[in-house]
């Protein structure tokens, strides 16, 4: 007798063939390239690879990055819970617009988002002479490579939690408002236990983006050796030094971060797996 | 100590929801709020909650200016149609919700706090699913524990938008028997929406029958049904 498939399998050979097809384009695309930077950080061995980790311009580089994260994404964690919840439950002109708004650093080129800045804070900007009076400087300093960051990523908390708390609703809030619950109060016990787990992919991405972001702070940092460079503004002027093994340990340093990023994402999902299907079910 | 609903009007846009609704009903009353879809009931209701703000109108309650209150202060139990359980929490958190939100001074112990939900559970007869999540339960369960969470906090009023309107038949007539049990034990003051006039007229001491933003005729289920006062009413009863 001739056995039948279910109406949602499909022949084996057919699986088999999308399954190559997908291994082969993440092999290609995802695996490779990261493979490759390994490789050509660890070229001269790895005692080359780790006198690029003790060169003081790295550090400084490393040191940059972090600090330019470390600002940017708790302020963007804030403001994207804010703008997310002001547009999941409340309503008021011009909402429409917010969303739109909240979009446009995906739309806008991070070079022009960074020449903003430029026009902003610039010695031939708005404020820049006004600014440097006072002896305060936007531009090629941290104040500028921190502002290019928050614009890029601004999106990504926000972008996350929207979807989510619009199909939540306000019937929770509401319940929690009548029992007596203060607005704190039901955020803090509502609201936020509903989102954690959006709000924490959001926030990685938001971190992972924020220590990447190349193109918006390439041209607000000046690129100072040692003061104004971050990592990927490090790797690219190893490069230009052919200084191969040198960029290319600090991209594996970069792409470390990235992995460490997903593991954790990892790791919580697959630790907290029940609480993660029963906020999702209901 | 009465109810008293006077003239609230409520717009949304251009449509309006409540278009000088008023009713007066004792302390202790359990009231049905009867009418079509769009009749502004729900409106009214959670107006009354304190959810939504009247236009225009007042309502007085216990000798309070009722609507001047926030909605937090106000102590009306809120039982919603979709449940709106916290669904991070167990069924036993969810009950003790309203007393541990309460400031330091007013909020029980926590072993008096454990107590009151115990004694919630058994009295909506889910003793053993205090530990359960909401999306573990059947519907009925879940408007059960909603009605345990809304009494938790001694409500001064209970708010019931169409509580059993997602349930089906033979639960809901189960049900309206043991909600109207427990209206008469707690010795609230209870509103209860709905556009089954069977239910209404089943459970309820009054019946408010609604049309278009207002209330068209309030009196005992007996005697509305024996006195139509609208051609709306003789005809939405009859129906």
């Amino acid at each position: 007798m001739k056995k039948h498939l279910k109406p949602t399998e499909d022949p084996l050979a057919l699986k088999l063939l999308l399954g190559a097809i997908m291994l082969a384009f993440i092999g290609l695309v995802l695996v490779l390239p990261l493979a490759v930077v390994f490789r050509e950080a660890l070229a001269d061995g790895w005692d080359k690879a780790f006198a690029t980790l003790g060169d003081e311009d790295t550090l400084a580089a490393i040191e940059l990055s972090l600090t330019a994260a470390a600002i940017a994404v708790p302020l963007n964690t804030v403001f994207g819970i804010a703008a997310a919840w002001a547009i999941a439950k409340f309503d008021f002109p011009g909402k429409t617009f917010l969303v739109t708004l909240i979009d446009l650093p995906f739309s806008v080129s991070p070079v022009v988002a960074g020449l903003i800045y430029v026009l902003v804070f610039g010695m031939q900007g708005w404020f820049g002479p006004a600014l440097a009076d006072y002896d305060i400087h936007i531009l090629f300093a941290l104040p500028g490579i921190v502002l290019a960051t928050i614009f890029v990523t601004f999106p990504f908390v926000a972008r996350e939690l929207i979807p989510l708390m619009v199909d939540q609703g306000r019937d929770e809030e509401e319940a929690a408002a009548t029992l007596g619950a203060t607005g704190f109060q039901t955020f803090r016990r509502v609201t936020l236990p509903n989102i954690k787990w959006a709000l924490l992919y959001g926030v990685l991405l938001c971190n992972a983006r924020a220590l990447g972001e190349f193109g918006a702070v390439s041209v607000v940092s000046g690129h100072i050796r040692g003061q104004t460079n971050t990592m990927p503004l490090h790797v690219q002027l190893l490069y230009d030094n052919y200084d191969y093994v040198g960029a290319f340990t600090v991209a594996a340093i970069l792409a470390l971060l990235a992995l460490l990023t997903l593991g954790v994402k990892s790791f919580l999902e697959w630790r907290y797996a029940d609480e993660l299907a029963a906020s999702h079910r209901h | 100590m009465s109810l008293i609903i006077d003239t609230i009007s409520k717009r949304f846009g251009r449509f309006a929801a409540l278009d000088g609704a008023s009713l007066t009903a004792p302390q202790g009353a359990f009231v049905a709020l009867l009418g079509p879809s769009g009749s502004g009931k729900t409106t009214l209701l959670r107006i009354l909650g304190g959810l939504e703000q009247a236009d225009s109108g007042s309502a007085r309650f216990a000798d309070m200016n009722w609507l001047d209150m926030p909605a937090r202060q106000r102590k009306a139990g809120f039982v919603f149609q979709q449940y709106a359980l916290f669904r991070h929490m167990t069924v036993a958190r969810n009950i003790a919700f309203g007393l541990e939100v309460r400031p330091r001074g007013e909020r029980p112990a926590r072993a008096r706090i454990k107590q009151r939900v115990e004694e919630l559970l058994e009295l909506v007869q889910l003793q053993d699913l205090g530990g359960r999540y909401p999306s573990q339960l059947s519907g009925g369960q879940r408007q059960r524990v909603a009605l345990a969470r809304a009494l938790a906090i001694e409500p001064r009023m209970l708010l019931l938008d169409e509580p059993f309107g997602a349930l089906d038949a033979k639960v809901r007539k189960e049900l309206r028997i043991w909600l109207r049990h427990i209206h008469d034990k707690a010795g609230v003051t209870s509103v209860f929406v709905t556009h089954d006039q069977e239910e209404a007229f089943a459970v309820a001491d009054l019946v408010a029958v609604m049309n278009k933003g207002r209330i068209e005729q309030v009196g005992a289920p007996d005697a509305v049904r024996r006195e139509p006062r609208t051609p709306f009413v003789s005809e939405f009863l009859g129906a």
